[in-house]
């Protein structure tokens, strides 16, 4: 068991990629601009075998970021002890740059009686933004935070419907929850940009609102097309493609707000050959060096 | 009901109404906008079992599958986040779902897919020198007991369950035939492998399972197969790294 409290390099601030196991030869053999790598931490919570031997190959030659979607910080119910305590083995395990997690829920308990525990929905839930759930998600970061001994991001969701119960905006809510509980952020603008077009604002405010300060990683990625009852453009945030320019465009914008920072390309599904997401990579690399150049 | 109970509850029933107070943004009911997310969870779910059950879906069909992926979600949503552990309650599904109970070796099937996957993501643990066995008197021998790796899982069954799964894996694989089949899930590195192992060898897997000595399994699975010899099934377990530990009876 390594030392929870041992320092952590920072993720540096270049390009990283998703880390999907298909790619584990060629990208050691060819990482172009890669130099850090994200992996999903519940994929690395089995006991042994293949997933954790790469895990731990890789880490001596990348920074790794441990990013978790199964944690539900914004759900009502309590945090899983029992995922909360295979979290802290992992963080302490593999000593990653970075742990992230989403402003999302995902598991649920059916009433006040634990007997079963909860159900988990594999999904990425929205919730309101309210006095009372700010409450709530400011004591799962504390927790977390508490529980790893370390600094945590948080990311920004993609929405497809809003709460009419909601009396903060988004950003407010972030920046409040920063400076509730010290937590860093993780700005993604693909999220940005599907949540600005399916609720009708306009991402580069978005954008201005957020508190910048605290953004510790952004991502890129690609999204699918799809129309509400209304006809109104519906974008869902798949992970299955190329990021579109407006997103390219949205990353240039936000890192002349934030200065360099590290970007990572988000690729999940219909996962590509390496030699096609080291292409996006290039292009992440790209708006990290045309930033050095003005 | 609180906002996520709301939200939750018509979450996995496709023709329940939307929860109230949710909207596009813009004073307009949020509509099919919600639907977004049942089908995130159900699409996400049914994949997760398609990747976890590659036999199962070709024994049925895919249509087939998915109908029953769509059931057993609803009654069976995953109980944790680890998704590699999804699937566990299929077996016992199946023996009670009356649109397949008529194919009776399907849940062995789901049973062995699922150990299959178990062994995958189960601990690593230190190889026994094979030497250490020839190093040992016989009557020590006798009284030792054999720790397994722990990537190593079994799955006895009254159908071909092993030559069902190698005919929907491997192209040139023969055709199954109607024998009962126990069978042994070994991990030399990184990739299980099922074996067939005879009934007499599931007895000895399981008396040293459940702590027997070197004796004792022998015992139990003489009591299969009276001429029992280990020979064959020693050389299989240490060929696949099988064999985690050896304790004679004066180690602690």
């Amino acid at each position: 068991m390594l030392d929870a409290h041992r320092p952590h390099s920072p993720l540096p601030n270049a390009v990283g990629v998703g880390y999907k196991p298909q790619h584990f030869q060629d990208i050691q053999d060819a990482p172009g601009p890669v130099s850090w790598l994200e992996v999903h931490a519940e994929n690395y919570m089995g006991d042994g075998g293949r997933p954790l031997a790469q895990l731990r190959a890789l880490s001596e030659r990348f920074a790794i970021s441990v990013h978790g979607v199964g944690l539900s910080i914004g759900g009502e119910s309590p945090l899983d002890p029992d995922h909360l305590a295979r979290l802290k083995h992992l963080v302490q395990w593999s000593n990653p740059a970075s742990f992230s997690e989403h402003l999302a829920w995902s598991t649920h308990s059916s009433g006040m009686d634990t007997e079963m525990g909860g159900e988990f929905l594999n999904d990425l839930l929205p919730l309101p933004y309210t006095n009372s759930t700010l409450t709530q998600v400011a004591a799962h970061i504390s927790q977390v935070q508490d529980t790893l001994g370390r600094q945590m991001l948080l990311e920004n969701p993609s929405s497809y419907l809003a709460f009419e119960a909601s009396t903060w905006s988004e950003t407010d809510f972030l920046a409040e929850l920063v400076k509730r509980t010290g937590c860093g952020l993780l700005l993604d603008v693909n999220n940005v940009f599907i949540s600005a077009t399916n609720l009708g604002y306009a991402p580069q405010g978005y954008i201005d609102a957020y508190p910048l300060a605290a953004v510790g990683e952004i991502h890129v990625g690609g999204h699918d097309e799809d129309e509400d009852d209304h006809g109104a453009p519906l974008l869902i945030d798949s992970h299955g493609s190329e990021a579109v320019e407006p997103v390219w465009d949205l990353l240039a914008y936000a890192l002349a707000k934030t200065g360099p920072r590290p970007v990572l390309i988000e690729w999940d599904n219909d996962v590509p050959d390496w030699a096609s997401l080291r292409a996006e990579a290039q292009r992440g690399a790209e708006a990290l060096g045309a930033l050095a150049k003005t | 009901m609180t906002w996520s109970q709301d939200f939750r509850a018509a979450l996995l029933t496709p023709d329940a109404p939307e929860p109230k107070g949710l909207s596009n943004g813009a004073n307009a009911p949020a509509g099919r906008r919600y639907a977004v997310y049942r089908n995130n969870v159900a699409v996400s779910l049914r994949e997760a079992l398609h990747a976890s059950f590659p036999v199962l879906v070709k024994l049925i069909g895919t249509q087939n599958f998915d109908m029953l992926a769509g059931v057993f979600l609803r009654a069976h949503p995953p109980k944790s986040a680890l998704m590699m552990h999804y699937g566990a309650d299929m077996p016992a599904f199946l023996t009670d779902f009356a649109p397949l109970q008529h194919i009776a070796y399907l849940p062995d099937i789901a049973q062995l897919e699922g150990a299959i996957r178990q062994s995958y993501h189960s601990a690593d643990a230190s190889v026994l020198d094979p030497a250490r066995l020839g190093s040992i008197t016989p009557d020590a021998l006798d009284t030792a007991r054999i720790t397994l790796a722990p990537s190593l899982r079994m799955v006895c069954s009254k159908w071909p369950i092993f030559d069902i799964w190698r005919y929907n894996m491997q192209s040139d694989a023969e055709k199954p035939r109607n024998i009962a089949q126990n069978v042994l899930i070994l991990r030399a590195q990184f990739d299980p492998a099922p074996h067939p192992i005879s009934a007499a060898d599931a007895a000895w897997i399981t008396a040293t399972q459940n702590g027997a000595t070197l004796g004792g399994a022998q015992n139990a699975a003489a009591a299969v197969e009276p001429t029992y010899d280990l020979g064959p099934l020693l050389t299989l377990l240490i060929q696949n790294n099988a064999l985690n530990d050896l304790k004679t009876k004066d180690q602690p």
